[in-house]
């Protein structure tokens, strides 16, 4: 390792050659981790003839004509992810923050029990009432909806949100509330004058959270959706045809449909530590 | 106290302490937190009702005349059902390796991260980006541009260590989608333990190093000790989340050849999907629950640990 002092000479010299090593090794192993990504995205700018080669092809004309291809039919399964995913969060965030409120400044008596009821219903497998879920939402007529995948992944995230959004609310200074409390300001004006303004930067986090997990979500979907509410994993699915060549043709829709979380991830990073651990990593 | 003690008895926290609340104020209290709970307990805990009340009837979709009773009976199947029992073997065999060596590589990416160097801020976006893949697409990706016996990369880049057109998906199916579970997970635990290394008072490994201690007996005595809850919520979270794999399985080897892949989510979107068996999914799901409750129970008390551990030091 690269620890050993070196007590004469200029430290910072002695030490280049061991950070340089560093730097080649975390981006050596930063890339090939990588690679896949960057293939699937390499691979959707060829033409469908270039995609199937031995060995494959890395010099090649890019195109664009798999994309114009995959956009085709996009569209519906486009807008029923970006309503589920924006409506699950919009309901995730209007239940979640005076939820925590009621966790966290003001505290309910037993607001440790709460707090693990919510973790708990992330330990239920969800996939073992699927059968029963499709029957509940035939009957419900609910089946084939948006609503009902909007209602699922609200409570898929939610209990993730909760946390979340408490351990912004404990970091609001205690001398706020109490200044705030002094003026005779209300409860609502609490949430709303106080808290509110001061987490924002923590609910904006805590949505792309819920963002990046509805929007990848399959197996509801799958089950759940045929043609009405059907999004963009499905169409990922149906990209891939029974006979002839697809690969670049799956490429550019699988690109296209990872790209936006892709990109909110990457906006978001600083908090995904955060959510990912519920909160209980800052 | 203990973390069992957390959980079943809560006790205020000091400073949040509620003061003698009167019985208005209590409710006053409790509104806020009512629509989410109620919210929660009935999107969640009713399928799980109605999923115990259908493991005792018979009912298939393509069959008319509807449920009706029949005990025990699916569950007798169940426990003599040899699918049933490897998918659960399988499921257990993909989510524990696949979380052990997405925690070891993330340690390691997690210390590669933890210096300063060239150009990290890019290393740690290319690293978390597997993370932020569609499941769906990273399965399809990895299924045929990467891993196709013909066209894949893979094959390709093994070449020159004598590796020729392996058909991964058929020869070594299990051990392919262990492998993109593990590609998709490692940047999560990189993330939990670069935070849990970050948050290691610099004094201390200052004060090892210039007791002189060696790089590997500070990692082993100091660092290591402290990243241990963060290791430990890494494990579980990854576990929550690895055990419901789905996607990689539906869609880069069906849960084949055979039965090779099938876990235990497979195997239930099977059931209802294929066999139309909605008692008899019912019954297995019942029991994955009861399964799932039991190693939640352990689950429940280390995060309980870890949060009051965070909740003491942060």
């Amino acid at each position: 390792m690269t620890a050993i002092t070196v007590r004469r000479g200029p430290r910072r010299l002695r030490e280049l050659p061991g950070k340089i090593g560093w730097a080649v090794l975390a981006w050596a192993v930063a890339i090939a981790f990588f690679i896949p990504v960057l293939w699937m995205v390499i691979t959707a700018f060829k033409p469908e003839s270039a995609a199937e080669t031995w060995p494959p092809k890395f010099v090649f004309t890019p195109t664009l004509a798999e994309f114009r291809l995959a956009v085709t039919g996009m569209g519906p399964f486009l807008l029923h992810s970006v309503l589920a995913t924006v409506g699950s969060t919009i309901l995730v965030l209007l239940l979640g923050v005076p939820a925590a409120y009621a966790l966290s400044v003001h505290p309910v008596g037993r607001w440790r029990d709460g707090l693990f009821f919510f973790i708990s219903t992330k330990m239920l497998p969800i996939v073992a009432a699927i059968g029963p879920l499709y029957v509940i939402a035939l009957h419900t007529h609910l089946l084939d909806s948006i609503w009902l995948l909007v209602i699922l992944y609200t409570a898929m995230n939610l209990p993730l949100a909760v946390w979340m959004i408490r351990s912004f609310m404990l970091e609001v200074p205690k001398e706020l509330l109490e200044a705030a409390r002094l003026d005779g300001a209300g409860r609502l004006r609490e949430i709303g004058g106080v808290i509110l303004p001061i987490i924002s930067p923590g609910l904006v986090s805590t949505a792309l959270i819920c963002v990046i997990f509805a929007w990848n979500e399959l197996f509801l979907a799958i089950n759940l959706t045929v043609t009405n509410a059907a999004t963009l994993p499905m169409f990922l699915i149906s990209s891939v045809p029974q006979e002839g060549l697809f690969i670049a043709h799956l490429c550019a829709a699988a690109t296209i449909a990872s790209v936006p979380v892709i990109i909110v991830g990457w906006i978001a990073q600083r908090s995904l530590v955060r959510g990912l651990s519920m909160g209980a990593i800052k | 106290m203990t973390a069992v003690d957390s959980v079943a008895a809560p006790q205020p926290k000091v400073g949040v302490r509620p003061r003698a609340a009167s019985r208005r104020e209590r409710w006053v209290r409790r509104l806020p937190l009512l629509p989410a709970l109620i919210y929660t307990v009935v999107v969640t805990q009713i399928p799980f009702v109605v999923t115990l009340w259908y493991s005792f009837q018979n009912y298939f979709w393509d069959q008319p005349g509807g449920a009706h009773f029949t005990g025990l009976s699916n569950y007798r199947t169940v426990f003599t059902n040899a699918s049933f029992r490897g998918s659960l073997v399988r499921s257990v065999v993909m989510t524990a390796s696949a979380v052990i060596v997405a925690m070891l590589l993330g340690v390691a990416f997690a210390i590669l991260l933890d210096r300063k160097f060239f150009g990290r801020g890019v290393v740690r976006t290319l690293i978390i980006t597997p993370f932020l893949v569609m499941p769906a697409a990273a399965a399809l990706v990895w299924a045929v541009p990467m891993l196709d016996p013909n066209f894949g990369l893979l094959n390709y880049l093994l070449a020159p260590f004598g590796v020729h057109h392996v058909a991964w998906l058929s020869v070594h199916a299990l051990g392919s989608v262990i492998v993109v579970m593990i590609w998709q997970w490692t940047p999560f635990m990189t993330l939990i333990v670069l935070a849990g290394l970050q948050s290691q008072p610099p004094d201390t490994l200052e004060a090892a190093k210039v007791d002189g201690a060696g790089a590997l007996a500070t990692f082993r005595e100091l660092t290591l000790p402290h990243l241990r809850p963060y290791i430990e919520l890494g494990i579980l979270l990854g576990s929550i989340y690895l055990v419901n794999t789905f996607d990689a399985v539906r869609l880069m080897t069906n849960g084949g050849p055979g039965t090779a892949t099938t876990n235990l989510p497979f195997f239930l979107y099977q059931e209802v999907n294929n066999a139309f068996d909605v008692g008899g999914a019912a019954a297995a799901g019942v029991v994955t629950v009861f399964l799932t409750i039991i190693v939640a129970t352990f689950a429940l008390r280390m995060f309980a640990r870890v949060f009051q551990f965070e909740e003491a030091s942060g």
